[in-house]
C-alpha cells in the first residue's frame, strides 16, 4: 500500500511538472494553434467554403471542424511528448527520474498524460474557436467524440515518446512531424471526403492511418464517416497497446535513456 | 544492521562501442564510511557510479545497497541512495524550490512534506534566499549546492558524489567539505570521486583506486600513505646557484636558481639534509611538499598499472 501511494505521488508530481512546463510557455504552446486554426476557418471555411458547397451533405466549414480539431490534437500531443522527453534527455534531467524509485510505467504514463492533457486542451480551444465561425455546431455522439479525442491523444503521445527515445539531436525530433505526420494528416481526410477521389487514390488513402482517426472523430461529432468505426476504433486501441509495450520494453532496456 | 552500505561483486561493463569500462570490480564500503573512489579520467569511476545509480546498465555482476540486491528490488535500494552527478542535471529554467520539491515528489514524498524538507535542506545549504530564482541565474557554486540539495531531499543513507567540487572555488570547496563531514558524522555513508587528491586525503577514511576498469588498490587512507617510500620537497634557499648542490643519498635538482627539488626516502632524516646544506653555507628559507602525498602515491600506482 505504501509503495502504491509513493508511486501515485511520483506520478502526480511528473504530470504536474509536465503540465506546468507547457503552461509556463503558453505563448508558444497554446496560442499558435488557436491563431492557425482561426486562419483556416477564415480562409477555407468562410471565404472559400461557400464556393465549395457541401461535403457529405454538410456545410464545408462544418465538415472541416472535426478534421482541424484532430489535426491540432495529433500535432500537439505528439510535439509535447517528443520535445519534453528529448529535452530532459538533452539536459540530463532524466537522471532525476532514473535515480528515483519510480517504475518505468509511471515515467511513461507521466509523459503521456502531459501530452494528452495538452492535446485535449488544444482540441477544446480549437473547438471554441470554431464556434465563432459556426455557432450552430452540435455534437452528435459526445461519448464517441470524447473517447476518440483521448485515444488519439494517447496514441500520438506514445509515438512522440518513441521518437524522443531514439532522437540524438533536435533535428531528429522535427523530421517525423514535418515529413511524416503533417503530410499524412493533410491527406487523411481533414479537408475532404475520400469519396470525391478517383478509385486509385481512394484505395491508396485507405492505407493512411490518419484517415481512420479523423473519420472516427468526424463520426462522433457529425455522424458521417468514410470508414468502418468498429474497425477504426479497434485499430487505434491495438496500436496503443503495441506502442505502450514497445515504450516499456525500450525503457526497460535503457535504449536512449541509459548508457 | 547490515555491515556494508555498498557491496559490488564482479561488476563488468562493456559499452556498445566495445569499450570495456569495467573488467570485474569487487568493492565493499562499510556503513558510516567516508570512502574515496579515485582513478584517472576514463578509468571506470563514473561507469561504476552510473551502474549503482541505474544510469548505466551493467553487463555482469552484482550490486547490493545495504544488503538489497539491485536486481531483485532496485526501487527499495534507490530509496536509500542519493547521487550527485558530475554534470548539472536539472532544468535551468525552473525555480530552485520547484527543482527540489519535484525531486522529492519522484521519491514519493507528498507536496506538503516535501515543502518542509525542502526548506530545511535549502537552509542547510545556504540556498533558501535563492529559492524563487531560476536555476540558470545561480553561480557555479550554488548550482553544485543545488545538486547536493536534490540528492539529500529524501534523506538517503548512502550518498555518492561524483566530482562534486570540480570547478568550485577554494572557499566554497572547504564549506562543502565541512558540510559533508557533518552529514557523515550524523551517519550518512559517503562515497566520493574527485581529482583533488587533497580533498580525498582530508575527508576520506578508506580509498579505492580504479584504473583501466580494474581495482588497483582498496585499503585505508592511513595504510596507503604509510606505503609512500619517497616524498618530494621544494626548498627556497638564500643563495643563487648555477647548479644543484651535491649531497650524497639526496638527489637534488634546481627548479630555479634559488629553489631546490629534493627527494627524501622514508628512512632518511631531513635534519641530515639541512646539516649538509648548512655545511655548504646554504640556508633554507622555507620548505613545502612538492605535491600532495596522496597524489604521489596515486601517480605511482596508476603508472604501475
Amino acid at each position: 500500500m505504501k509503495r502504491g501511494n509513493e508511486i501515485l505521488v511520483s506520478l502526480i508530481t511528473l504530470i504536474r511538472k509536465e503540465i506546468k512546463r507547457y503552461l509556463r510557455i503558453w505563448v508558444q504552446t497554446l496560442v499558435p494553434p488557436a491563431v492557425t486554426m482561426s486562419l483556416y476557418f477564415v480562409i477555407f471555411g468562410s471565404l472559400i467554403g461557400p464556393r465549395i458547397g457541401t461535403m457529405d451533405g454538410l456545410d464545408y466549414i462544418q465538415f472541416m471542424i472535426p478534421g482541424l480539431i484532430m489535426m491540432s490534437v495529433i500535432t500537439n500531443s505528439y510535439a509535447n511528448v517528443v520535445s519534453s522527453f528529448y529535452s530532459v534527455k538533452f539536459q540530463k534531467s532524466i537522471e532525476e527520474l532514473l535515480v528515483s524509485p519510480m517504475p518505468n510505467w509511471a515515467i511513461l504514463v507521466g509523459f503521456v498524460m502531459g501530452g494528452v492533457s495538452r492535446g485535449v486542451l488544444i482540441g477544446c480551444i480549437v473547438f471554441c474557436v470554431s464556434l465563432f465561425f459556426y455557432p450552430s455546431f452540435t455534437i452528435v455522439n459526445p461519448l464517441l467524440t470524447i473517447s476518440v479525442l483521448f485515444l488519439t491523444a494517447i496514441l500520438f503521445s506514445l509515438m512522440g515518446f518513441i521518437n524522443a527515445i531514439f532522437a540524438d539531436s533536435f533535428d531528429d525530433i522535427s523530421i517525423i512531424p514535418t515529413f511524416v505526420l503533417t503530410p499524412l494528416i493533410y491527406l487523411g481526410g481533414v479537408f475532404y471526403s475520400i469519396n470525391i477521389l478517383p478509385d486509385i487514390w481512394r484505395n491508396i488513402s485507405m492505407g493512411n492511418p490518419m484517415l481512420y482517426v479523423v473519420n472516427t472523430f468526424r463520426e462522433g461529432m457529425l455522424g458521417v464517416s468514410d470508414v468502418s468505426i468498429p474497425f477504426a476504433l479497434g485499430m487505434i486501441i491495438f496500436f496503443i497497446i503495441i506502442l505502450t509495450s514497445a515504450c516499456l520494453l525500450l525503457l526497460h532496456r535503457g535504449v536512449g535513456t541509459r548508457q | 544492521m547490515n555491515q556494508f552500505a555498498l557491496e559490488i561483486t564482479d561488476l563488468k561493463k562493456t559499452y556498445d562501442s566495445d569499450v570495456v569500462a569495467l573488467k570485474g570490480i569487487n568493492l565493499s564500503v562499510k556503513e558510516g564510511d567516508f570512502f574515496a573512489l579515485l582513478g584517472p579520467n576514463g578509468a571506470g569511476k563514473s561507469s561504476t557510479i552510473g551502474i549503482i545509480a541505474s544510469l548505466v546498465t551493467k553487463t555482469a555482476g552484482k550490486v547490493k545497497i545495504f544488503g538489497i540486491d539491485t536486481d531483485e528490488n532496485f526501487p527499495e535500494a534507490k530509496r536509500l541512495l542519493g547521487v550527485v552527478s558530475q554534470e548539472i542535471n536539472f532544468n535551468n529554467f525552473e525555480k530552485v524550490i520547484d527543482i527540489v520539491t519535484t525531486q522529492a515528489g519522484f521519491y514519493g514524498i507528498s507536496l506538503k512534506d516535501s515543502m518542509l524538507k525542502t526548506e530545511t535542506t535549502l537552509k542547510r545549504l545556504g540556498l533558501w534566499e535563492k529559492r524563487n530564482e531560476q536555476a540558470r541565474t545561480l553561480s557555479g557554486g550554488f548550482k553544485r549546492r543545488l545538486m547536493i540539495a536534490k540528492a539529500l531531499i529524501h534523506e538517503p543513507k548512502l550518498l555518492i558524489l561524483d566530482e562534486p567540487t570540480a570547478g568550485v572555488d577554494i572557499e566554497l570547496r572547504r564549506e562543502m567539505w565541512e558540510f559533508l563531514k557533518e552529514i557523515n558524522a550524523k551517519g550518512t555513508t559517503i562515497i566520493l570521486t574527485t581529482h583533488y587528491l587533497e580533498e580525498a586525503e582530508q575527508l576520506c577514511k578508506n580509498i579505492a583506486i580504479i584504473d583501466y576498469g580494474e581495482l588497483v588498490e582498496n585499503t585505508s587512507m592511513k595504510d596507503l600513505l604509510s606505503r609512500l617510500d619517497v616524498q618530494g620537497f621544494v626548498l627556497d634557499i638564500d643563495k643563487i646557484l648555477d647548479q644543484p648542490p651535491s649531497i650524497p643519498k639526496f638527489p637534488i635538482t634546481l627548479e630555479d636558481s634559488s629553489t631546490l627539488n629534493v627527494s627524501i626516502k622514508k628512512d632518511q632524516s631531513i635534519n641530515h639534509l639541512f646539516e649538509q646544506l648548512s655545511a655548504l653555507d646554504i640556508n633554507v628559507l622555507s620548505m613545502r611538499n612538492k605535491s600532495n602525498r596522496l597524489e604521489e602515491m596515486f601517480i605511482e600506482m596508476v603508472n604501475k598499472s
